[in-house]
């Protein structure tokens, strides 16, 4: 029942703001998304998963029986924590554009709620095709956000976001599909898309060759939306050019549908695989780090340094998952949580920024602490956590990651299939981000003010942060501390969850040295016969 | 005999309609002549309602028939898709003359109108397609579907009175007579090949031939002709070429036609013949014929979507997509009776919703007093038109099988069906196509909705009759509402009972 009402409610609120006036479409849409965001608190007090690996809240509603079309909404431990973040950052977002949307905004407004509740809908599905339905729907709004509220060059940025991410969700689409005749057929033909049966079937009943195909496929779809190299082309450009509040978005929240969507659904589903092609991922993440972090170097538009570092931070992301041990996994939902919150926040910065001065090339931009020294003093805050300042949140998530994919080793504590050198290479990009992030607060909050800077006295807007704005960033400042001395809020809670998750690749490893061992055995005795 | 005619029912009740309709449209009384849409209508809802009677399941199992399950989804679904397509007519047929009277710039001249005939061919076209659905010989089935297609070169003809139109109409009927030699020929091999006419019959004799392992080339090559013919009606690869001139060149309601019913004949004209040869006994297609119908399939798709990317008219790109729709189609003919076949009628239900929804919205606007040409037309078309822009946004969607909107279910159900049957590849290159018809598809939600009015498409009005976009307005609804009763739309379409 919550389910659904996390789900239905911003729907609702969306249909009410698009035939209500435009001028209470603010208002309204503000209510709306602190109302969700009241009933998800609700929630997660009386959630009884937390620590454990049990659904709550689930409900199912029998569609169509011929196809097996059953919707199944409910929430573990980690689909929770992902949609608190989702009903957090929206009222954010939605106060955040108070000014900066002049134009359409009953339209705007009933988009971005529409967007939360196909986000809600992702991680509350517990069946393939309402899975599959809310991940396509985000696009709309996003699509729509980013085309009419853009900047120059949203066309071009909206299609080639929205065609990138259809078509790897298609292939995906496919693949599950196969999926799920292959469970039909081993259960005499009645069909069922859920999640948790197909993982199961998928994980015990496919061969190593099946499995890796469909491993493909996944990460075609879910690889676009994190994105990995070489797949992240879109993601400078829709970033840079959506509106302030759909780069928020679309870096707190639609990005973590593709890592989300790597853990509910190829980490269970394809373990053989996994194993054998997981360093191949972690390179191609270890890539995505290295080089969207050089690329983050030679930017001069602040914006797209930012999405830029969303490719690179990411990237630490994937490679946490696919150290394939109980660290690298918790410290990457945590990572999920923790780029959301700081991501989101210097993305709120930059548009608040860009609304005084309408730039945001760094050329052209200087010594914002003298003239805004509460803004400068949140963007060097928000830049000391993304760039993972320990005491603050990407410190521990980043940290955990890299330990991970170190001890991810053949005879690590934690048995897997990386190693030292992955984490070492991949720490690079920890560097990387310090210079980057700190090059560009060098530049444009301290350094010389620009003559050719000038505050734009028609933007309605003081010189230095209103207290609307404060109030956008209060919260994710607060968010960055907690999680930052308290990261075991995420962590601890989510710790069953993600065991039940890896029980299966302890199996596997298990069997790996088993057999290593067995074959020194045999080799040995061989000799000494 | 008995029998026969009582399964004519709602035939008979639409040839009553063409006579009723084409006399109204000759009156002179102008109000009296305004009543022939609603008549064709009224028709229409009857043989609608009468379906679900005459094609009960008591009826259908003795009926004699290859698919006895076909007729009653196969009227269902006809006459709820030609409900709007008469709808976005309505205001359109006769327009100028019909002005011209009602303004007394003109008097009523019986041999000037058309707008009776429009109907009545109208009527008759959709005739053929119900008897397709109930053909249970060769002859049949060929005159069943010439009744389906004879009509509607007329319509093409006389659909507006532009040269271009007489061009459509002399290319549509020559190449369509040219495949109705061709699948005749078929027709005749397949006649050779079992010395029967009646498809049960035939059935058992190819099934009894497959049994033996003699099923002759004569057989093969007869269905393959017949296929290749009919494929004409589909827009199908290689017989797609006249696609985009002829719904370019005929007036957008007469396209909209041209859309669904000939395309619906078709694929039910497939099913039937290909149930003659296949799926008996549990083994598939022949070798030959599911080669021929998968490379036409992925052809199909492939090149109508790619041609779409490349069209600046907007009639010639809904011409071309709807080629790329025949492709998808075919996925759920080869995947075989059972799931692929309803699928198949599924799909034809959503597919014409959503494209008889988007010739509503052309239907529906004007510029100058001609229909809209380029696709640039319909730039910032919700500054003037909001809903019609809404409306073109959502049908094109549809189109595109983005979910949650309608297409979307009917691709699954046809992706789902290629799955079962192990065509994998086959719905993976849909998958793909699927992705290409995006770029284009995009542009019919783009351009209405978020690009900046031009010279051009400032000067886009409506047209005076407000029935079109009442269609459209209705049609992009359902397109929204209609997935909350999919098990409905599914259970309505199943033949395969």
């Amino acid at each position: 029942m919550i389910s659904w009402l996390l789900i239905l409610l911003p729907l609702l609120g969306s249909i009410v703001i698009i035939v209500s006036p435009g001028r209470l479409a603010r208002q309204l849409a503000l209510v709306t998304s602190l109302v969700v965001f009241g009933v998800s608190v609700a929630a997660a007090v009386v959630f009884d998963g937390w620590g454990r690996g049990t659904w709550d809240f689930s409900s199912s509603i029998e569609w169509v029986k011929e196809w097996g079309l059953v919707l199944q909404v409910g929430a573990d431990s980690v689909s929770l924590i992902l949609v608190l973040l989702t009903t957090f950052l929206m009222p954010l977002a939605i106060l955040g554009s108070f000014n900066a949307i002049q134009t359409r905004r009953r339209e705007y407004y009933g988009w971005l709620l529409g967007l939360q509740a196909a986000m809600t809908g992702v991680f509350l599905a517990r069946d393939l095709v309402l899975f599959y339905v809310c991940f396509e729907f985000t696009l709309v709004p996003m699509f729509f956000i980013i085309a009419i509220w853009g900047s120059k060059n949203r066309a071009r940025a909206s299609v080639k976001f929205l065609i990138y991410t259809f078509t790897g969700s298609l292939i995906t689409l496919a693949a599950f599909l196969t999926l799920a005749w292959s469970h039909a057929q081993a259960n005499g033909g009645q069909w069922s898309f859920e999640i948790a049966a197909l993982s199961h079937h998928a994980a015990s009943a496919l061969s190593l060759n099946e499995q890796a195909w469909l491993l493909l496929a996944l990460m075609i779809g879910f690889g676009v939306k994190v994105p990995l190299f070489p797949v992240h082309t879109w993601l400078p450009l829709a970033h840079t050019e959506a509106p302030t509040a759909g780069s928020v978005i679309l870096a707190g929240v639609l990005l973590k549908l593709g890592t989300y969507g790597l853990y509910r659904f190829v980490l269970p589903m394809c373990p053989e695989a996994v194993v054998e092609w997981a360093p191949f991922v972690a390179v191609l993440s270890i890539i995505g780090i290295l080089y969207a972090a050089l690329i983050c170097w030679v930017q001069t538009d602040v914006k797209k340094l930012i999405a830029y570092s969303s490719v690179s931070h990411l990237g630490f992301c994937v490679l946490g998952l696919f150290a394939l041990n109980p660290m690298g996994v918790e410290g990457s939902i945590l990572y999920m949580i923790n780029h959301g919150l700081s991501t989101g926040a210097l993305f709120f910065l930059i548009g608040m920024m860009y609304e005084r001065y309408h730039t945001r090339e760094m050329g052209e931009l200087g010594g914002l602490a003298r003239t805004m020294p509460i803004w400068a003093t949140f963007m060097v805050f928000f830049v000391l956590a993304s760039v993972g300042l320990p005491g603050l949140n990407g410190f521990v998530s980043e940290f955990l990651c890299l330990i991970a994919a170190f001890t991810a080793g053949e005879t690590g504590a934690y048995p897997g299939v990386l190693g030292p050198w992955y984490a070492a290479i991949a720490a690079l990009g920890m560097v990387l981000a310090a210079m980057y992030l700190l090059i560009m607060v060098g530049k444009v909050v301290f350094g010389p003010t620009r003559a050719s800077m000038k505050h734009d006295e028609h933007s309605g807007l003081p010189v230095d942060l209103t207290v609307r704005e404060i109030t956008v960033l209060v919260p994710l400042a607060i968010g960055c501390v907690v999680l930052g001395i308290q990261p075991d809020l995420v962590i601890d809670n989510t710790a069953t969850a993600v065991a039940d998750t890896l029980a299966v690749y302890q199996d596997l490893f298990e069997d790996r040295v088993a057999g290593t061992a067995a074959f020194v055995e045999s080799a040995f005795q061989g000799g000494a016969r | 005999m008995i029998d026969k005619l009582w399964f004519l029912v709602p035939e008979l009740i639409l040839f009553g309609g063409v006579v009723v309709v084409a006399i109204l449209g000759l009156v002179q009384s102008n109000r009296l002549r305004g009543w022939v849409p609603w008549t064709t209508a009224l028709f229409i809802l009857a043989a609608g309602a009468a379906s679900p009677f005459i094609y009960c399941d008591e009826a259908m199992g003795s009926s004699g028939l290859l698919l006895p399950g076909l007729a009653g989804p196969a009227c269902l679904i006809a006459c709820i898709v030609a409900i709007g397509l008469l709808l976005l007519s309505i205001g359109r047929v006769d327009r100028g003359y019909e002005t011209a009277i009602a303004q007394g710039r003109a008097t009523f001249d019986p041999i000037r109108a058309t707008g009776g005939e429009y109907h009545v061919f109208f009527l008759l076209s959709l005739a053929g397609l119900l008897l397709v659905s109930i053909a249970d010989d060769l002859i049949w089935l060929f005159l069943a579907l010439e009744l389906a297609s004879l009509p509607t070169y007329v319509m093409v003809a006389m659909s507006r009175g532009s040269i271009r139109a007489q061009e459509a109409a002399m290319k549509y009927f020559f190449l369509g007579a040219m495949s109705a030699a061709l699948f005749l020929y078929g027709f005749a091999l397949l006649y050779g090949a079992t010395g029967t006419l009646v498809l049960t019959e035939m059935q058992a004799a190819f099934a009894d031939q497959i049994a033996r392992g003699e099923l002759g080339m004569l057989g093969i090559v007869g269905m393959l002709l017949a296929l290749l013919g009919i494929g004409f009606k589909l827009a199908a690869v290689p017989m797609h070429l006249y696609a985009a001139d002829v719904y370019e060149g005929a007036a957008v309601h007469v396209t909209a036609f041209l859309g669904f019913i000939p395309k619906a004949a078709g694929v039910m004209a497939f099913m039937i013949l290909l149930s003659t040869m296949g799926w008996a006994e549990g083994v598939g297609l022949p070798a030959p014929i599911l080669i021929m119908l998968w490379v036409v399939s992925v052809l199909t798709m492939t090149l109508g979507n790619i041609a779409a990317l490349l069209q600046k008219s907007v009639k010639r790109m809904l011409a071309c997509s709807s080629i790329a729709h025949s492709g998808y189609l075919l996925i759920g003919i080869i995947a075989g009776p059972g799931a692929g076949f309803n699928a198949v009628m599924l799909y034809l239900l959503i597919y014409g919703i959503g494209n008889t929804a988007s010739f509503a919205v052309l239907s529906s606007l004007q510029r100058g007093g001609v229909e809209l040409e380029s696709v640039e037309d319909l730039a910032g078309l919700r500054h003037k038109h909001p809903w019609s822009a809404t409306a073109m946004a959502i049908s094109a969607g549809s189109l595109l099988g983005f979910p949650p909107l309608l297409g979307f279910w009917g691709k699954l159900a046809l992706f789902i069906a290629g799955i079962a049957s192990g065509r994998l590849v086959l719905v993976l290159v849909a998958a793909i196509n699927s992705a290409i018809s995006a770029w284009y598809y995009l542009r019919l939600v783009g351009l209405p909705l978020m690009a900046d009015r031009n010279e051009r498409s400032d000067a886009v009005e409506r047209i005076d009759s407000p029935w079109p976009r009442l269609t459209a307005l209705v049609l992009a609804a359902m397109l929204i509402m209609l997935p909350i009763i999919l098990g409905l739309l599914y259970a309505v379409t199943d033949i395969s009972s």
